[in-house]
Parts: structure tokens; C-alpha cells; sequence
């Protein structure tokens, strides 16, 4: 039996109503261990405008590396609580702002290695379908060796490495571009 | 690690990102070609939502907090499947929707048209063990949007689904069967494939329509399923 997937819609400006009772801006949650930190993005549309109506969607590991989700079958520990899932609308700025732990190396393809990121969904009014990316993290020496950022042409890596936030060390910066010179790389799988 | 990897989608039953007629996405559509990557454990895992199952209620859309909510009492109710036709059971199914009067209860719709306090239009449920989900909620309106002279959109519920894996996410929209919109809406019409559009389409059912009382339509959902066998590299 092969059935085609439904065909995907736009979500449209009018997702709070729909999304809002499950809105996390904490993705780790408390009595989790690892290095604590705050991703603060935001998101451009292709005239370099903020956008004030995409709904940002994330999903981790935690710092051992490990998914909470029963396909991840490593001997790694997971603290019961942990989920890993946050999801916020971009405010009028187009600016959103998570709460997390820095999450642990996950297998990649055959016995490689990836380095720590953020799995990052974005679907807004003017997207007829969602968009994937990650965040990879500043400084992580792992990124040289990363079997999906390899993939990437090197010119276009950075945009997806936020930056350190000069005036906070646990404040990690990323923009993400829709479109023009600094268009962010969107994955496909 | 050995995993079973999700299917591609067919040709032409997905939209592009860059669909002309659709103004909203002229500056927001990327441009640049989609960077192809191999499925890893960060795509076939997602999360789940076992601790929002004890939010009840939230799947009558109908009864507002001083009384019932205005316009014609419908059911929605269909079966959540993978594209092997297996199940997908204990998911989550998120809607939301205008009211009867074609107006959301957002700040940024400005439609004149009246809101309705007994209605919100938003819902939640979870798909049992047979993939199956239903609703009752009010039929939506169309309400109008700029994105050309005159333009209105068939009337819509919003879906969003998880499924077991980021990569089986999806967010779509049901229409209802001979809505004369269809036609000329340019998200409707983003997809090539004119029988994947169709099945946005929902249908009359009898089964849940009760006399008196509600019209029953049926929507089933497809979310990408997985191959039948992981498939390492070096077998092939």
C-alpha cells in the first residue's frame, strides 16, 4: 500500500490562535544538567525587513547527547522531564528568544559524529511549506568535522554558527535570512 | 546507528517555495536551492506531547464560555495514516480556524466582520489507536485578503501535525467540497499535482452526520512514512 503525503499549506498570519497553548520558550526546563544558554534570533525577509509573524519551532538533544524519543536507542542518559521541543512566534521585531542547554554530539551518518546544534523549524504567512535549518555553536571545535556542515559550501557555513553575544557569554546571536546575500541555508531531507 | 529513513515526496503533490501568484512569498520564499542532507537521528526523531493528553476539552470548538457558538455545527473527524497506510496513533492534531462570520480572533485580522465571544477557533486533540481524530466545531466563512483585487479565501481549518519525527511534520489546511473559491485561491492552487490538491478537499459523511444536530466531514491525513527496511549505503 503507498498513500502521498498530505500536501502542505501555508500556516498563514493567524497560527497563535492555533499554536499559542503550546508556546515554550524553555526548552530544556529546570533540573536539567549542561551548559546553560539563551539563543536570541532573528528574522529577515528579502527587502532585510524584521518579519513579526513566523512561528519558530526547535528540537534537541540533551548535553549527554541524547534525543528524547524512543528511536534514539543510545546508552546515554536522559533526565525524565527533558522533551527538547520549543516553539515561539517571532515578535514585532522579528525577534525570538529560547532558553536551553547546549546540547551533546549525536550520530551521524555511519560512524561519524555530529557536531552540537539545534534542529530549527521556521513556517510563517508567505511560506507554502516549512523550512529546516540548524544552529550550530560558537567556538565548538566539532564543526570542522561535522558530517552536515561539510555538505554545505563554505561560503554559506556561517550562517548557520551563531555568535557569541559580546556582553553576555551564555547569550548566543543568530539571524536568519529568507533571502539576498546572507540567505540562510535551508535543508532538505 | 541503523535507521529506517523517511520517503521523498512524489513529483508535483508539494508546493514550491516560490509560487508568483501568491504575493507573500515573493520576499519570503528562499531563493537559493535547498541543501540535500542525509536523514540522521536529528531528522527521524520529534518530539511527542504524552504531557498535554490530560488537556481536555479542547476538541468542541462549539461551546464558548457564556453559550454555544453561532453558524452551522459540523464535525470534522478523519484518520491519521503514514504513506504505508499505517496508523499514526497518539499524535497530536492541532486546528484553528475563523468563525462563522469569516473572522479570526487575532489582533491582526481587521476583516469587518463581527467575532463572536462564544468562539475561538482554536482546538487541540490526539489520534487514537486507529490513527482516527474528529473535531466539532462551527463551518469557517470565507473572509477576503489582499493579495490581488477582489481575492477571498475558501473557507479553511488549519491543521498542524507532528507525526514521530521531525520529518514528518506537517501544517496544511481542509477545504469543504464544492466551495466556489477554490478555484481562484492561489495557495489552493499552489501544487501541481491536481489530485493531491483534491485531497485537501474535505467530504460530506454521513456516518457523522447525526439528524437534527451536526454535519459530518470526513479529512484523512497522509504523513511521510518510512522505508520498509533501513537501507545502509554499502548494500546497495
Amino acid at each position: 500500500m503507498s498513500l502521498q503525503t498530505t500536501t502542505w499549506q501555508t500556516i498563514g498570519p493567524f497560527f497563535r490562535i492555533g499554536l499559542e497553548a503550546l508556546f515554550e520558550a524553555d526548552i530544556a526546563g529546570e533540573g536539567v544538567r549542561g551548559e546553560r544558554v539563551a539563543i536570541a534570533g532573528r528574522l529577515f525577509d528579502g527587502d532585510g525587513k524584521a518579519i513579526p509573524d513566523a512561528a519558530i519551532e526547535i528540537w534537541q538533544a540533551n548535553s549527554e547527547g541524547k534525543y528524547a524519543h524512543p528511536v534514539d536507542t543510545q546508552d546515554k542518559l536522559l533526565e525524565p522531564g527533558f522533551r527538547g521541543f520549543g516553539r515561539l512566534p517571532t515578535d514585532d521585531d522579528g525577534c525570538f528568544r529560547f532558553t536551553t542547554v547546549k546540547p551533546g554530539s549525536v550520530p551521524g551518518p555511519g560512524t561519524t559524529m555530529q557536531a552540537p546544534h539545534l534542529v530549527v523549524s521556521i513556517v510563517m504567512r508567505g511560506l507554502l511549506k516549512g523550512l529546516v535549518t540548524r544552529a550550530y555553536f560558537p567556538d565548538e571545535p566539532a564543526n570542522a568535522t561535522d558530517p552536515i556542515l561539510k555538505l554545505i559550501d563554505p561560503a554559506r557555513q556561517g550562517t548557520l554558527v551563531m555568535k557569541r553575544s559580546g556582553e553576555h557569554a551564555d547569550v548566543l546571536l543568530w539571524q536568519i535570512h529568507m533571502q539576498g546575500p546572507q540567505e540562510t541555508v535551508f535543508l532538505e531531507f | 546507528m541503523d535507521l529506517a529513513h523517511y520517503r521523498k515526496p512524489y513529483p508535483g503533490t508539494q508546493p514550491d517555495y516560490l509560487h508568483p501568484l501568491y504575493v507573500s512569498c515573493l520576499r519570503r520564499a528562499p531563493l537559493k536551492p535547498l541543501v540535500k542532507i542525509p536523514q540522521t537521528l536529528s531528522e527521524v526523531t520529534g518530539p511527542a506531547f504524552e504531557r498535554e493528553r490530560s488537556l481536555t476539552g479542547a476538541c468542541d470548538l462549539t461551546m464558548g464560555e457564556h453559550g454555544e457558538a453561532q453558524g452551522q455545527r459540523i464535525c470534522v473527524s478523519g484518520r491519521v495514516l503514514d504513506e504505508n497506510g499505517r496508523p499514526v496513533t497518539n499524535t497530536l492534531v492541532e486546528v484553528w480556524q475563523a468563525n462563522a462570520a469569516g473572522r479570526y480572533l487575532h489582533k491582526r485580522d481587521q476583516h469587518n466582520a463581527p467575532l463572536d465571544p462564544n468562539f475561538t477557533g482554536q482546538g487541540r486533540t490526539f489520534t487514537d489507536e486507529r490513527g482516527h481524530y474528529s473535531f466539532l466545531t462551527i463551518r469557517p466563512g470565507s473572509y477576503p485578503w489582499g493579495n490581488h483585487y477582489n481575492a477571498w479565501r475558501p473557507a479553511h481549518i488549519h491543521f498542524s501535525l507532528f507525526g514521530p519525527a521531525v520529518a514528518t511534520r506537517l501544517v496544511s489546511q481542509m477545504y469543504f467540497p464544492g466551495d466556489p473559491m477554490l478555484e481562484f485561491d492561489p495557495i489552493f492552487n499552489c501544487t501541481a499535482d491536481e489530485k493531491a490538491r483534491q485531497r485537501l478537499v474535505s467530504a460530506l459523511d454521513w456516518e457523522t452526520t447525526t439528524p437534527q444536530e451536526t454535519i459530518g466531514f470526513k479529512f484523512d491525513l497522509v504523513l511521510r512514512g518510512r522505508d520498509a527496511t533501513p537501507i545502509e549505503p554499502k548494500h546497495r
